[in-house]
């Protein structure tokens, strides 16, 4: 089994960071974002209470539905795309070899 | 003028437990906050959602863990300055500081302790371009005096508590009519007060706008008219007087990014030995601060308070010593 998965995260200047995401440690998209010191907040801590952490999903990958917390969040959030998702209710598995997300506009 | 031992501006869980810490040490400390209520953070953003990483608590709600601090901070009879925000700070000439807030209160304190998480809670504002030209002059952020809504007519648009209940109290015999707008059909809000707005709206005492939001402002030097935009595509025009984009709070540095403090990272350098900044007598501790290792946790910003305040205790009576006395010999006693 992989210990990690290759993900690739553009910022908001459009860099391409490439990043080998570890599995087995609960980590979220909003985590390694801000691991990697990329302009991600996550000013609520991952309870999907700020939308600071928002991203494009750009790649063609089928995640889980959005949650009715992170729904409610994106309602009231900008920039809001019907890709958009919040990094910190996207946890890295093995099912996202190969993400690319986009950071979203603050 | 108010006077204190040390003067912590920031009253969430670090500031309220550097209170404790201090009136160990009998240093009486003010805190000053933006918010209207202590707590930070816990209180504002998640007051019902657990904390699982506070030794002894195996759970604990924030909003919880706010009542236990402040219970805790008690003994040592804390001021408060609440609702402002600290905006200025001079040396008073005497080796401490004067802190000024935004609405003019002024303190002075020897020892400055930045407790700030991560800054000030400012409106999260709808990226609307002529937005700014109408602040004040009919777009509210804050709803600080309800009777300056009397009679006229308002728009609310987000879709969390705070939205739905300037919405109820307003549409209830205050405003001549009130029209709230939200960009969808759920609600992020406690159920009741999602129920009463509803209910106010099937009983016509307000209209209610679902899966639309307010994407354009006009008028002639005062707000006259918001273009909304609807989930169909359509577009439509509401005369109005007010309009007030109630989408919760959003942490800003502000004007301590102004103080002559290092920042790094929008976050204060400090040295780990006991949380000092650059300047003689100015600390940072908790999420505002930043040193190699540091792990932005309540836990950490505890355990800094508890360092800072034996460095201020030396700072503010340098002939003194200052021996660590355990509560468990000691007890807890409060000033008199």
């Amino acid at each position: 089994m992989e210990e990690s998965v290759h993900i690739t995260i553009i910022d908001r200047e459009g860099v391409p960071h490439e990043v080998d995401a570890p599995l087995g440690i609960g980590m979220n998209m909003m985590e390694l974002s801000r691991s990697m010191e990329l302009p991600v907040e996550g000013t609520c801590g991952g309870m999907a209470m700020c939308a600071s952490c928002q991203m494009y999903i750009e790649s063609e990958h089928d995640l889980l539905e959005r949650n009715d917390d992170e729904q409610a969040m994106l309602d009231e959030a900008w920039h809001v795309q019907d890709n958009s998702r919040l990094g910190c209710q996207i946890p890295i598995s093995e099912q996202l070899e190969g993400l690319v997300v986009r950071i979203a506009p603050e | 003028m108010i006077r204190t031992d040390i003067l912590i501006i920031g009253a969430g869980p670090v500031g309220l437990f550097t209170v404790f810490e201090a009136g160990l040490l009998k240093l009486r400390c003010h805190l000053i906050d933006a918010l209207p209520q202590p707590g930070g953070q816990c209180s504002e953003i998640y007051p019902k959602k657990p904390i699982y990483d506070i030794p002894g608590y195996p759970e604990v709600l924030a909003g919880e863990l706010i009542d236990k601090l402040m219970e805790q901070a008690a003994p040592f009879k804390p001021g408060f300055t609440l609702g402002e925000s600290a905006r200025t700070i001079e040396e008073d000439g005497e080796g401490g500081y004067i802190v000024t807030t935004d609405r003019g209160t002024v303190h002075q304190a020897p020892v400055v302790a930045i407790a700030g998480g991560l800054g000030v809670f400012t409106p999260r504002k709808p990226p609307i371009s002529e937005l700014i030209d109408f602040e004040e002059k009919g777009v509210d952020y804050i709803i600080r005096d309800p009777e300056k809504y009397r009679d006229k007519k308002v728009v609310i648009s987000g879709g969390g508590d705070s939205a739905l209940d300037w919405t109820y109290f307003l549409a209830n015999g205050v405003a001549e009519h009130v029209t709230m707008i939200h960009r969808s059909q759920s609600f992020r809000a406690h159920p009741d007060s999602v129920q009463k707005v509803m209910d106010m709206s099937q009983e016509g005492k307000l209209d209610l706008l679902l899966d639309s939001e307010v994407v354009g402002l006009s008028g002639n030097g005062r707000l006259r008219q918001l273009e909304i935009k609807h989930r169909s595509g359509e577009q439509s025009s509401l005369d109005t007087e007010y309009w007030m984009p109630l989408f919760g709070l959003t942490p800003k540095l502000g004007p301590i990014a102004d103080w002559g403090l290092e920042i790094e990272k929008n976050a204060i350098k400090v040295d780990t030995l006991d949380y000092s900044t650059n300047r003689p007598g100015i600390y940072a501790i908790g999420d505002v601060n930043t040193y190699e290792g540091k792990l932005k946790l309540i836990l950490c910003g505890f355990h800094e308070g508890t360092l800072m305040v034996q460095s201020a205790f030396k700072r503010i009576y340098p002939d003194k010593k200052n021996v660590l006395k355990y509560t468990t010999v000691q007890g807890v006693q409060g000033f008199d």
